[in-house]
């Protein structure tokens, strides 16, 4: 039901542990801003498509993650032509491709549920006044009920279609918050119930 | 902050990612699609208040950034806060803290008219005084190119501002969660 974008494959980009992919990104991503050079953003946006070539992705995976920043794009590009010139403009609008690249390569060979599982790993080490257990508790409660609630949303948008009332934003959004702090309140009495503090 | 609260930020963040399926819905006179998710932000601020409903952005972006599919379009992952409008992603955080605290503030005098106003502020001058800087900055850009370049999304907010005032009315009306201060 609640899938996530990761296109499963056994290349080494797959089997690198999560935190080193995060960091690799962090680097690069703090990389291009600190360093203006053209050549390096080149440099970088051919090891990321080595990247993709490594981990067995197609053209249509990067392609996907780049399409919905295509129109911000060429409005900025736009701008920029008019600026600085089409030299600048293509610099700093292929900054932010190899940028969406590189983020989207790590998203795509890296499981939702390791990167879960890193979290609450960290939180292990996290100093004591982190609320680790309540942390947990939000990510798996949420992971858990978003399937539920896009189905009370479909039911609410029927009813409301027999109605007539189905474009009408607020005939939806009220019984679903109204509907949605209900069900909070059975599920915190139902934990209070099995004493989980 | 108890274990209701902590279900209660779980469960308004999965809100937020259920209206992200919710078809745009492009209003006849304003030409730009409205879609449902950033209403979300304004209900999370305006019906769980500021500590609450920032946490819940929180955590909805926390679990964007792991790679699940919960932006429209089924977009996710890090790359979302890498491209240009990052900025805007990471304002609904402050957004939602903005119209939880004024909704607080404003609770026993909160009317449809109180309630658009603090939405507007949250959500629209608060959001873009993060979003049009960070735009100007990573793309390289003037701050009134930038802005000049948002402003065509200012009608759509406006009116996303009312629908989420009339919601956060009706439900204070129904299920007040947020306590008098």
């Amino acid at each position: 039901m609640l899938t996530d974008l990761h296109v499963p494959g056994d290349s080494p980009l797959h089997r690198v542990r999560p935190l080193a992919k995060i960091l690799g990104l962090m680097g690069l991503c703090t990389g291009v801003f600190l360093v203006d050079a053209g050549w390096l953003v080149g440099a970088l946006g051919a090891v990321v498509l080595a990247g993709y070539a490594l981990a067995g992705l197609a053209a249509r995976h990067a392609w996907a993650a780049l399409r919905p920043a295509l129109w911000v794009l060429a409005a900025i590009f736009a701008a920029q032509v008019w600026i600085a010139g089409p030299a600048a403009a293509g610099f700093v609008v292929g900054r932010f491709g190899v940028l969406i690249l590189a983020a989207a390569l790590v998203t795509l060979t890296t499981r939702s549920s390791e990167l879960v599982d890193g979290i609450l790993a960290a939180l292990h080490f996290a100093p004591r006044w982190v609320p680790k257990r309540r942390i947990a508790l939000a990510i798996s409660l949420c992971l858990r009920f978003i399937p539920l609630v896009r189905s009370v949303l479909a039911e609410i948008r029927q009813a409301q279609q027999a109605r007539g009332l189905d474009r009408n934003l607020s005939a939806v959004l009220v019984p679903l918050v109204v509907r949605t702090l209900k069900t909070a309140d059975e599920v915190a009495e139902a934990i209070y119930a099995r004493s989980f503090d | 902050m108890d274990t209701r609260d902590t279900v209660f930020i779980a469960l308004f963040a999965a809100i937020v990612a259920a209206l992200a399926v919710f078809p745009p819905i492009t209003l006849p006179v304003i030409a730009v699609p409205i879609t449902a998710q950033s209403l979300g932000v304004m209900l999370a601020g305006g019906v769980l208040g500021a500590r609450r409903g920032a946490l819940a952005l929180v955590l909805f972006l926390g679990l964007v950034a792991i790679g699940l599919p919960l932006l429209p379009g089924g977009r996710g992952g890090f790359g979302v806060f890498l491209g240009p409008t990052g900025g805007f992603l990471l304002g609904w955080i402050v957004a939602a803290f903005v119209i939880g605290d004024l909704t607080e503030r404003f609770w026993t005098r909160l009317n449809f008219a109180v309630a658009f106003a603090i939405c507007f502020v949250g959500g629209v001058v608060v959001l873009y005084a993060i979003g049009v800087p960070w735009v100007a900055a990573v793309a390289d850009i003037p701050l009134g190119t930038a802005l000049t370049g948002s402003l065509p999304f200012v009608p759509g907010d406006l009116v996303k501002c009312a629908i989420a005032a009339g919601v956060i009315v009706m439900a204070k009306r129904s299920y007040p969660i947020i306590a008098q201060r």
